[in-house]
């Protein structure tokens, strides 16, 4: 079984609107153009393709199969899709590189959430029988689950201030971040709810994006990178979507696919926490008091939805490829309240 | 491949219009819970769950697979979403195949539905999008321009399509799972049905149908353990190309030619007409079966449909193609592809009952998606690769 890595990674600057249209078309080609750039590679040299991304936050049937314009797939390709974070067609195509065909894989997701109400758009996520119809918008469940951990002692208001603030000031080093600045605790905690427990601060942007990875295997992985950010261990696992049904102030499915994943040790981790709690929940669950949490200012600096997860993967293999750490790892969640998890754990060689 | 994967069982509902006395979560389910009795495991012997579906719009639910979670058997493992248009039924099999084949699990569960009577497909497919060409007419629509080319380039006679139409409806009177179930179809009465898409007829259109299906994929190791016998995983193979493009060819797309071309390679066939005893492949409009054989290279280019005027893709001829019915007798959209994978399994597991082929050993499935240019298939055979 070969041995797989992050070979190269872009992402697009998180911005609040594009002009560019739902399918991603204009939003991935300069992020092709620049791994080709990166790693010497053409497009005849990517053995499968795979993507991630939503119809419904394109407000349209098969917005994928636009996106498929981007890359010029004649000589017809090998290629698949998820309707998930491109996290997950990372999975699909580490699966692809593990069964020895190919020995390079090129993976991306995008989204353009500013098409739609984003926090209505997610109440679509929702059991459609019993819980769509009462319109809970994902900023408001989310709140409830804040509430919770407040109410058991895990995490206060200043304690989420705080996560916010450290992101925004971390984010002043990331080209691509949308939210930067160093607000004080107090500026923030004077700031009015959005949904009671969260204020604005709380919530990752609303950010419309797109983010590529290039995954190699064995040897071809050496010759298309200096450092590649080997693959030791990549797990998901997905919780209840019943809401109440959960314990929301946990994430078994994070916790056991960290486990999996093999994560004690792990330097830098990038979790995808689109609310200022759940990076405070994300870190006890995991267990992660060692590790710098994102360096990048997470999503809380930018979340283009469907490309978030899997650029969290590309920023934390950038801490290899640079060699500022020897062990990273990269978190990437969906659905409702931290519902699905991925981990992917990278390391290097030397 | 690194490991063997075969089909250990496979289940499928009943399908019809309307499947008013179930959730989504209940449909599912009903195919679930008979592909596990069928593979003679339980969802606690189920490493990881595949879901294939077409798009949310059918449904009206943004990845419903989230809410489905408890009723898939998914809480607490993985569960991965496939979304390849139309061709997603077939690609959610590949993919669980490959985690098998990878050697991460031992058990796969492969689950595609489609709930159509929750939404209207016609307007799913409908949605005005700048710089994109509208399908207001419909899949058939979009297709008949396809259709008509084939057979002015073949020089194909006006009533093959009708005759695929009255031999998949019969074969689905067969099968007790059908949608669509017509014993008494025949030529005459197709041609005498409406015009929809000129050369399109409504006797030649695949329903619209509430169904899922569902495999269960094992390892060489649990299809030792299987009570039956299991359908070997021999080859599987997926192809894109994009929509439209100055000299693309719709009639015989390229992607389809590779795919087979792939398949055939890595199943060591190098005659499929004469090793392959069995094909369930996507034929929505009754014209796409002499257009797929030759696509998939069971024909030369322009002769597929003397094979189907010739009667031997019949259940009793050279190559029966659809026993099941096909898609022109059940078409949950997103599960038509799994359906077809599925029921190829069936065949050379003896399990196909009335629609049985004899003697199946070698069997392929096949689903297509968007314009003509997303492709999944795979060939299971009863013998175990390498024997």
């Amino acid at each position: 079984m070969p041995e797989v890595a992050v070979v190269g990674f872009a992402q697009s600057p998180a911005v609040r609107r594009t002009s560019a249209s739902g399918n991603g078309v204009e939003l991935l080609v300069p992020l092709f153009q620049q791994v080709y750039l990166d790693t010497g590679l053409s497009k005849q040299d990517i053995g499968f393709w795979c993507s991630g991304s939503s119809d419904y936050l394109a407000g349209r049937a098969f917005s994928f199969v636009s996106a498929v314009d981007a890359i010029g797939a004649f000589p017809p390709i090998s290629e698949s899709h998820v309707e998930m974070d491109a996290a997950w067609a990372l999975y699909e195509a580490w699966v692809r590189l593990k069964l020895g065909e190919v020995d390079v894989a090129l993976v991306y997701g995008f989204g353009k959430s500013s098409a739609g109400e984003l926090r209505r758009v997610l109440a679509l996520q929702l059991d459609p029988y019993l819980m769509t119809p009462l319109w809970p918008d994902s900023v408001s469940i989310a709140g409830l689950q804040a509430r919770l951990g407040m109410a058991q002692g895990r995490w206060s208001e200043r304690a989420m201030a705080e996560v916010a603030a450290r992101s925004r000031a971390d984010a002043r080093d990331n080209p691509e971040a949308q939210l930067i600045g160093t607000p004080t605790i107090e500026e923030l905690l004077d700031q009015p709810y959005l949904a009671d427990p969260l204020r604005a601060h709380d919530c990752a942007p609303i950010s419309d994006g797109a983010a590529v990875v290039v995954l190699a295997a064995g040897d071809r992985a050496r010759e298309l990178c200096p450092r590649p950010a080997w693959i030791t261990g990549l797990e998901h696992r997905i919780d209840s979507g019943q809401l109440g049904a959960r314990d929301l102030t946990a994430v078994p499915s994070a916790v056991a696919a960290a486990r999996a994943a093999g994560s004690d040790g792990v330097q830098v981790a990038e979790l995808h926490a689109p609310f200022t709690h759940q990076e405070i929940l994300l870190r006890q669950q995991l267990g992660l008091d060692e590790a710098r949490i994102n360096p990048s200012g997470g999503v809380l600096a930018g979340n283009p939805m469907f490309a978030a997860g899997l650029a969290r993967i590309g920023l934390a293999a950038r801490h290899i490829h640079t060699g500022t750490a020897d062990r990273v790892l990269a978190h990437a969640t969906s659905g409702p309240c931290l519902q699905q998890n991925l981990v992917c754990v990278m390391g290097g060689e030397d | 491949m690194a490991q063997l994967a075969a089909v250990l069982g496979t289940g499928q509902t009943h399908h019809a219009a309307k499947r008013l006395d179930v959730s989504m979560a209940g449909l599912c389910r009903e195919a679930v819970d008979r592909a596990l009795i069928d593979a003679g495991v339980e969802l606690a012997d189920i490493d990881a769950i595949v879901l294939g579906k077409a798009p949310d719009l059918f449904e009206g639910v943004m990845m419903p697979e989230l809410h489905l979670a408890d009723a898939l058997g998914a809480t607490g493992k993985p569960l991965l979403r496939v979304h390849t248009a139309g061709s997603v039924g077939g690609s959610t099999a590949v993919v669980a195949a490959s985690l098998v084949q990878a050697g991460i699990h031992r058990r796969v569960l492969a689950v595609a539905f489609e709930k159509q009577s929750e939404s209207n497909a016609m307007w799913a497919l409908s949605v005005p999008t700048p710089f994109v060409m509208p399908v207001h007419a419909g899949a058939g629509g979009y297709f008949a321009p396809h259709v008509r080319a084939y057979i002015r380039r073949a020089g194909a006679p006006e009533h093959i399509g009708a005759l695929v139409a009255v031999k998949d409806r019969r074969n689905g009177a067969r099968n007790p799972h059908a949608h669509l179930r017509q014993p008494d179809i025949t030529l005459e009465s197709v041609q005498a049905s409406p015009m929809l898409w000129d050369p399109i007829r409504y006797d030649e259109t695949c329903p619209s149908s509430d169904g899922a299906a569902a495999i269960v994929l094992g390892d060489e190791t649990a299809a030792r353990a299987a009570p039956g016998n299991v359908a070997w995983v021999h080859a599987t193979a997926m192809r894109t190309e994009p929509t439209s493009f100055a000299g693309r060819d719709q009639v015989n797309p390229r992607a389809g030619q590779e795919a087979a071309a792939a398949l055939w390679r890595q199943a060591g066939i190098t005659d499929p007409l004469r090793q392959v005893d069995v094909a369930e492949i996507y034929v929505p409009f009754s014209w796409f079966e002499p257009m797929w054989l030759e696509n998939l290279g069971f024909a030369e280019a322009g002769q597929g449909w003397k094979l189907t005027e010739a009667g031997e893709t019949e259940l009793a001829g050279r190559l029966p193609v659809n026993p099941s019915g096909g898609v022109l007798s059940t078409n949950p959209i997103g599960a038509s592809g799994l359906l077809r994978f599925a029921e190829a399994a069936r065949q050379v597991q003896g399990r196909a009952g009335a629609h049985q082929v004899e003697g199946a050993r070698t069997a392929v499935g096949h689903a297509y998606g968007g314009g003509s240019q997303f492709f999944a298939l795979w060939v299971v055979g009863a013998d175990r690769p390498g024997d």
